[in-house]
């Protein structure tokens, strides 16, 4: 089996080619209708969420079922420090990453005793118990069912007073996220993201991603190699988590409320799709998932029956009115169908994601070329 | 000089007496086997040694220093390395990143945090990491994946991780178990290379070809005791071994 080999010059190739395609997102999104600001922030937020996922789960192979709850609390802990100290988002986002880490830290403690199924099952059951604390008991810091919100009333210890009804917009030293028509908002989680991903792409080179691959691999190696396996895991797990307080703090950054539903076990079901469609323990991979799955979510689920009635206009009329009730059961609100047909038939076809299609096809040309 | 030195080990698993006494030195640069039919406490010997299981009481010491209780990468950063009955490897990695991991282990302790420098530019490791697959015969191959390879060249991947940590005292269980008659040749060449070369072993063998060829002196296991202890030639001869081991046939 062939491997490929990595050098400083391909990685740096590759990084270019991601940033390039991550600050043309305006353009080349275009043609498929999702070159709109608030799509593309939510690309680069989850694609930062999966890349940061995939560290834990791509290439330490410890599958976390929790990993929203590092949104809800770099969220929240985001929102908190716009409301007591400043709507600028640096210092922020920093105490949301910051914040989230300690919480991984606590969270991976408890769940890395364990290892396989055991330690999922762990990491759901802490996470839907952050779920519900932040629905019951710490209302009075997530404020439940309503959602933390900024308002202009807020005591900012370091930013002017507000007046009075005056709505509180987030900002990055004065360039405000809705700025450039929500631009401003999508190049900074851009910027963010292409940063997140040159830190990912360093971790798998160095010796320390190694050792991650190593733990995946063979455990019993590891200890038997002389390596304490428990710190090492627990290293990738807070790391991950890092990632994933950095895109809730983003969440929050973009649009300044916080709600208890980004903490959801499905919201960490979504994470690990995200990472398999677009190919297990690869860099670029669990972003390109990222987006197919936002993707999906906002295009599919706006095509109505209407619409689809419209697109197959040139057919016979008896065929559209035979196609269209059968179609609608994939679009709209059933764009949940679509996205599971694909899961399935790329976990069939493709296990190595998006990512191994690519491979193969690359494989194909450059032995064409060869003959 | 003895390196490990095993006295008044017991170990019972319910009312099974794995180990029952056992005394054991290992001599400083001596190839030592440790033989016996199944169920003699071969390997619960071997794993009492590396940390996998405590001894219920006796002592085990390294180099002076008692082991009992240490944990599995705690012995190995006192200088033990082991190979397994079948080849423990990371699979899913290239030989280079196999050889990576030991050198690292070795070079960084049990933790380390490395996680903004290349490896593949860290001259120094990746010249060491040369050096011992140029030793084992398998320079040539560092970018090909080391789960597809045959269980000869896995086992020579093993030991070239296990030498790379410059060990003091190398254990081998079963080392050519499973193999092809041109690999277990090969694997002996290979030992008796590493023997040459002044490495202390431990092997616990099945193959009374491997045993033979190699050992310096030999321990007979059988029910948890040590039975006889001496060079390969006394034990060829010895009636005791015979009964217990050999069922009295010819060697």
């Amino acid at each position: 089996m062939h491997i490929d080999k990595f050098t400083p010059k391909s990685d740096m190739m590759m990084l270019l080619g991601f940033a390039a395609a991550v600050l043309l997102m305006p353009l080349w999104l275009q043609p498929f209708g999702a070159a709109y600001p608030d799509l593309m922030q939510r690309f680069a937020i989850f694609g930062l969420f999966a890349i940061g996922f995939n560290i834990l789960f791509g290439q330490t192979g410890y599958l976390s079922f929790g990993h929203a709850a590092f949104i809800g609390v770099g969220s929240y802990t985001t929102v908190w420090i716009f409301k007591l100290f400043t709507l600028n988002i640096l210092p922020a986002m920093v105490a949301g990453v910051l914040m989230s880490g300690i919480f991984a830290l606590i969270i991976g403690f408890i769940c890395l005793r364990r290892t396989g199924i055991y330690f999922s099952i762990l990491t759901l059951a802490l996470a839907q118990m952050s779920y519900n604390l932040a629905y019951s008991v710490l209302t009075p810091i997530t404020m439940g069912e309503t959602g933390l919100q900024v308002e202009a009333a807020d005591p900012r210890a370091w930013d002017a007073p507000l007046a009075e009804g005056a709505v509180p917009r987030t900002n990055l030293f004065g360039i405000e996220m809705t700025d450039f028509g929500g631009l401003a908002g999508f190049y900074i989680c851009a910027v963010i993201l292409i940063v997140g991903f040159y830190i990912a792409l360093r971790i798998t080179r160095s010796p320390f991603g190694s050792m991650l691959r190593g733990l995946k691999t063979n455990q019993n190696r590891m200890s038997y190699t002389g390596l304490n396996t428990r710190p090492y895991a627990l290293a990738a797990f807070v790391i991950s988590g890092m990632y994933a307080g950095l895109a809730g703090s983003l969440m929050a950054a973009m649009d300044p409320l916080a709600g208890a539903e980004r903490m959801q076990w499905t919201a960490s079901g979504e994470v690990v799709l995200m990472t398999i469609l677009g190919g297990v323990g690869t860099l670029i991979g669990p972003f390109l998932g990222a987006v197919a799955i936002k993707y999906f979510e906002n295009i599919f689920s706006a095509i109505d029956g209407a619409v689809l009635t419209s697109a197959l206009d040139f057919l016979p009329d008896f065929l559209v009115s035979g196609i269209v009730p059968v179609l609608s059961l994939f679009v709209g609100k059933g764009w949940h169908l679509t996205l599971g047909l694909i899961f399935m038939l790329v976990v069939i076809f493709l296990p190595g994601g998006i990512m191994e299609g690519y491979r193969r096809i690359k494989a194909r040309f450059s032995k064409s070329g060869q003959e | 000089m003895s390196v490990l030195e095993i006295s008044g080990v017991n170990k019972t698993f319910g009312g099974l007496r794995a180990l029952d006494d056992v005394n054991l030195k290992i001599e400083e640069k001596t190839v030592h086997a440790v033989i016996g039919p199944n169920g003699a406490g071969k390997s619960t010997l071997l794993n009492a040694v590396i940390g996998k299981l405590i001894p219920d009481n006796g002592t085990i010491s390294f180099s002076g220093n008692s082991m009992i209780g240490l944990k599995p990468h705690k012995i190995n950063q006192l200088g033990i390395s082991r190979v397994f009955q079948t080849p423990e490897i990371f699979a899913d990695l290239t030989i280079m990143e196999n050889m990576m991991i030991p050198l690292l282990a070795h070079r960084d302790g049990e933790f380390k945090l490395n996680a903004w420098k290349r490896s593949d530019q860290d001259a120094d490791l990746q010249e060491k990491a040369a050096k011992y697959l140029e030793y084992v015969n398998m320079l040539g191959k560092s970018d090909s994946h080391a789960g597809s390879m045959s269980r000869g060249d896995k086992r020579r991947l093993e030991l070239a991780m296990c030498l790379s940590q410059e060990p003091k005292l190398l254990l081998l269980d079963e080392p050519t178990a499973g193999m092809a008659r041109a690999d277990t040749n090969n694997t002996i060449d290979l030992l008796k290379k590493i023997k040459a070369d002044g490495m202390t072993m431990v092997i616990i063998e099945h193959d009374m070809h491997v045993v033979f060829s190699l050992a310096d002196k030999v321990s007979v296991m059988a029910a948890g005791h040590v039975i006889v202890e001496g060079s390969p030639d006394e034990i060829k001869v010895n009636p005791k071994v015979r009964e217990a081991y050999l069922g009295g046939a010819e060697v």
